[in-house]
């Protein structure tokens, strides 16, 4: 992997969201991402910021989140993304997505980001804080096998 | 008509139908004020609703579960809502969760309004 092509601070806002889709959409396809799959990694990023200043802090403004953009290795389009906060940390075996069969508001995010992402990695930063690191490489539809499943062929 | 964090919510009738139309991106930020917007509007018995949603370019999962609840609103309260005009960015999120089949997703307001 080379070094992060950007790393940046955000805070705990949610206006920061859109934002944020702007710049990663826009590094997706300067990674050579199509349109699509470039969409598809800015929700993931979205649904990951949200869960940190929904659940991390409450929604309590002001509280710092890192993420840092990576090129991946190999000839395919491929990105790294590490997002990083300051939050009460979790048991990472205590983050999964809902049961999908039980329509209800929320819960959702999870779910999206393991469906877009190629592998999610939810860590411990320490005493203080977690740290998702999620990769995707390839362009895909959403409803094509993932490269998980392409995997496990 | 009202605004909040870039979402505007225009709400009309047609054909004895309250029609709701979000326009920007529902996102974390813009959500609380659709469900502000959808409240007065899902409480009542037997409303009839459409969400055209053509002018919205994106939402997150905190979009959908706004339009989860007020279908359960709705259900409630034994009214009917129906979706309309999504992109194939929305549409793709309802696909992801599994809800394109919970909720009536119709291409135009007339085809949602034929339904009713």
């Amino acid at each position: 992997m080379s070094k992060p092509l950007i790393r940046l601070e955000l805070t705990s806002d949610p206006r920061i969201l859109s934002g944020v889709r702007e710049l990663v959409v826009a590094i997706a396809l300067r990674l050579d991402f199509d349109k699509t799959s470039a969409d598809q990694i800015a929700l993931a990023v979205d649904e990951a910021i949200a869960n940190v200043i929904c659940h991390g802090y409450a929604r309590e403004p002001g509280n710092p989140i890192w993420i840092s953009i990576q090129e991946g290795p190999g000839d395919e389009p491929a990105i790294k993304i590490v997002i990083e906060d300051e939050a009460t940390p979790v048991e990472c075996e205590n983050i999964k997505g809902r049961d999908l069969d039980k329509v209800r508001p929320g819960g959702l995010g999870v779910h999206i980001i393991n469906e877009i992402m190629d592998d999610v990695v939810y860590e411990q930063r320490g005493d203080v804080g977690m740290r998702l690191t999620m990769t995707r490489a390839g362009n895909r539809a959403l409803n094509s096998p993932t490269a998980k499943q392409k995997d496990a062929q | 008509m009202s605004e909040g964090h870039g979402l505007q919510v225009d709400i009309s009738e047609r054909d004895g139908v309250a029609v709701l139309a979000p326009k920007g991106d529902v996102d974390m930020s813009a959500s609380p004020n659709l469900r502000a917007s959808l409240r007065p509007l899902v409480a009542k018995d037997k409303s009839r609703l459409i969400i055209d949603l053509s002018g919205v370019p994106y939402m997150d999962s905190s979009g959908v579960a706004t339009l989860v609840e007020a279908m359960k609103l709705v259900r409630n309260h034994k009214g009917s809502l129906a979706l309309c005009g999504m992109n194939d960015r929305v549409r793709g999120i309802f696909e992801i969760a599994r809800l394109d089949q919970y909720f009536a997703i119709h291409d135009s307001i007339d085809s949602a309004i034929a339904q009713f």
